[in-house]
């Protein structure tokens, strides 16, 4: 009699598991791929950006995960190809995703945005180009400044510190560089500071000895640099051999932890504006600094920290929203500002327009001793 | 003038490392009549050697780079030579030119496996200093690795002209049958044709990665320029493969400093289409007839 009853009780749980819609066994995890450069041009700042968002997973799903789901983040390596970009975000939105987070190369956050933007799902890049947010994609959300933002507070440093009457500029001929180079050059004619050289190069470009030869004959009195983390090495090391001696100042990358590792000793002296940096005396970063190091055993530049704060801000958006509904993560983040003191999360008071853009301190960096040290700090704007 | 003795100066120092790459090409042309689609990955890969010594090994530089030339020679000069290229000769190349590209793609593929996808930096050989030079501001490395390059190709030559080895090899690769009736060991010597292309790699690898860093895809350009090189000069001649370089290096920063950045990377290819029109042997070439 014990054992029927047994028996049917067992039989009677699995049918009353069956029994239960698959969406519902679905609701237990909540997808955010990560659309990362995994190899490629970009392949550094794709693999800081997916090892800080699977950082800030293991915190939220440790305490709980949001509204009660666990997050499940995916990888899919877009090998730096806008491309291959835009078909991974496909097969990433086609897998579930509720919210994506990535890509770090402009050119393929421009191609594959197209492709959230008409499935409805909110995407967190950390590219920084300014034609994205300008395309009027109400998924779009930056966890770093555009360079439209970066670049004007460089303006007091040419014209103010270094009191550069005629510049060069050194950029890469791709999305992320013509936005960076077009801004700088608006900037510096509004500043009444001469260009004296405009240097393109490509993307992968190894030879800069052409191009610092055109800087060193320009007369030019400092250098903007606007190049990815290897270029901006290798322009770094060539500009140590022919013995450039002229302020070498650039946005993001130029004194970005990768650059001084591949760099070494040419990195010494540059200065960048960056919007994020490990190495701020802020204690919420240097609380994530000391988190990365232990999780990871390296260090991390800001592409880390953008996506650690891309899975924090997709977690506080959709705790206000009160559910998992994209749209309304969409609406909610606009205009928003998401206050550090009561979303720790963010590590730095963080808001975003109507557009998607992002504003927050910033700050003045400069290498010293093959170290990465803040020189100043630029309030928001 | 200081502008343009320095871009002489660092397209002359590329380009003799180019050229270590390319008579890479000629060298094996002459030797097993083939094109090892796979070069510019012999040159990437023992940039890595080097860094698996200093950092595994913890090897000083000096013995890291001596290291790194031996597994190149071992590996991509004796190994490539029985496993790769020895059972596939005697078929008019093809094979063989074919095994050289999936070779290159497993180079490629497995150095970013092992040592990531990201470049990595590689030590200087030599100081980033100054120098001047008839009132102009020189880079002493680019005087070195020109200097080192050109030694290395005078070495080379001299060995191939002056010494019975240099000339058992110089009989093998113009006509094995008869080199073997004269009793030349024409194995041995191909062997040592195979090896020197190794270590003409290797020495390229060192000299050329503290600049453009260690980095699994370096071989796709440089084996591109390499092989550029090699026919703008004349595939059959050493020196002609040492021209091709220099002229690609000289080329390259000349235009990229006094006309135009962005198609600098066209120069080579229109040069290697003039050429292929007007002088299909190469520059110091000689033609040749083939029966296929």
């Amino acid at each position: 009699m014990m054992r029927r009853t047994v028996a049917t009780l067992a039989i009677a749980s699995v049918a009353a598991l069956m029994s239960l819609p698959s969406a519902l066994l679905a609701q237990e995890t909540v997808k955010i791929p990560c659309l990362c450069e995994a190899s490629g041009a970009a392949a550094v700042s794709g693999t800081n950006l997916s090892d800080g968002a699977h950082l800030a997973i293991e915190e939220i799903n440790a305490a709980g995960g949001i509204l009660g789901k666990q997050i499940e983040m995916v990888n899919y390596d877009t090998q730096s190809d806008p491309q291959v970009s835009r078909a991974l975000m496909q097969k990433a939105i086609d897998d579930g995703a509720y919210a994506v987070v990535g890509t770090v190369f402009s050119g393929s956050t421009i191609v594959n945005m197209l492709v959230s933007q008409q499935a409805g799902v909110p995407q967190f890049t950390g590219s920084e180009a300014p034609n994205i947010t300008a395309q009027g994609n109400p998924y779009i959300f930056r966890t770093a400044s555009s360079a439209a933002k970066g670049v004007p507070s460089l303006t007091p440093y040419f014209k103010d510190t270094l009191k550069a009457d005629k510049v060069a500029v050194a950029w890469v001929n791709n999305e992320f560089g013509k936005g960076g180079h077009d801004v700088f050059v608006g900037e510096m004619e509004k500043a009444g500071i001469e260009i004296v050289a405009d240097v393109s190069s490509e993307q992968g470009q190894a030879d800069f000895a052409a191009d610092i030869s055109k800087i060193k004959e320009s007369g030019a009195k400092a250098v903007f640099v606007y190049l990815n983390e290897e270029e901006s090495a290798r322009l770094l090391r060539e500009a140590k051999k022919q013995g450039l001696s002229i302020p070498l100042v650039g946005e993001v990358t130029l004194t970005g932890q990768k650059v001084i590792e591949l760099a070494g000793d040419a990195a010494n002296g540059a200065y960048a504006h960056v919007g994020l940096t490990t190495g701020a005396d802020v204690p919420s970063i240097r609380e994530f600094a000391d988190k990365f190091n232990a999780r990871y055993n390296r260090t991390t530049d800001h592409n880390g920290i953008k996506g650690y704060i891309a899975v924090y801000a997709i977690k506080y958006l959709t705790e206000l929203v009160g559910g998992f509904d994209r749209e309304a993560l969409a609406k909610k983040a606009h205009g928003l500002t998401l206050d550090v003191a009561t979303y720790p999360g963010m590590l730095l008071t963080t808001s975003w327009d109507d557009k998607g853009e992002l504003s927050r301190e910033s700050f003045m960096t400069q290498v010293v001793d093959g170290k990465q040290v803040v020189i100043g700090t630029v309030p928001a704007n | 003038m200081s502008q343009f003795l320095q871009v002489l100066l660092s397209g002359l120092a590329t380009g003799s490392i180019y050229a270590l790459a390319a008579i890479g090409f000629t060298l094996l042309w002459q030797a097993a009549q083939t094109v090892n689609f796979a070069q510019g990955e012999f040159v990437m890969l023992p940039a890595f050697f080097v860094l698996f010594a200093i950092k595994v090994l913890s090897f000083p530089l000096w013995l890291a780079l001596l290291f790194g030339l031996l597994l190149a020679v071992l590996l991509l000069g004796l190994l490539f030579k029985k496993i790769i290229a020895e059972p596939m000769q005697g078929n008019l190349g093809l094979p063989l030119v074919i095994a050289t590209m999936a070779l290159a793609i497993l180079m490629k593929e497995s150095t970013k496996m092992f040592f990531g996808a990201e470049a990595q930096p590689f030590p200087e050989l030599f100081p980033a200093d100054t120098m001047n030079v008839l009132g102009a501001i020189v880079s002493v490395q680019d005087l070195l690795n020109l200097a080192t390059s050109l030694l290395c190709v005078v070495a080379l030559s001299m060995f191939l002209n002056r010494t019975r080895t240099g000339r058992c090899m110089q009989a093998t690769a113009q006509n094995p049958a008869v080199a073997e009736i004269l009793g030349v060991n024409i194995k041995r010597m191909v062997l040592y044709t195979f090896l020197i292309n190794a270590a003409l790699a290797a020495l390229a690898s060192f000299l050329i990665s503290p600049l453009y860093l260690a980095k699994f895809s370096n071989g796709e350009t440089l084996g591109i320029v390499a092989f550029i090189a090699a026919i703008i000069g004349g595939f059959n001649q050493i020196r002609g493969a040492l021209v091709g370089g220099l002229l690609i290096g000289v080329l390259d920063n000349l235009v990229a400093t006094y006309v135009t950045a962005e198609y600098r990377a066209a120069v080579p290819l229109v040069l290697l289409i003039a050429i292929i029109l007007w002088r299909p042997q190469g520059l110091l070439g000689t033609s040749e007839g083939r029966k296929v």
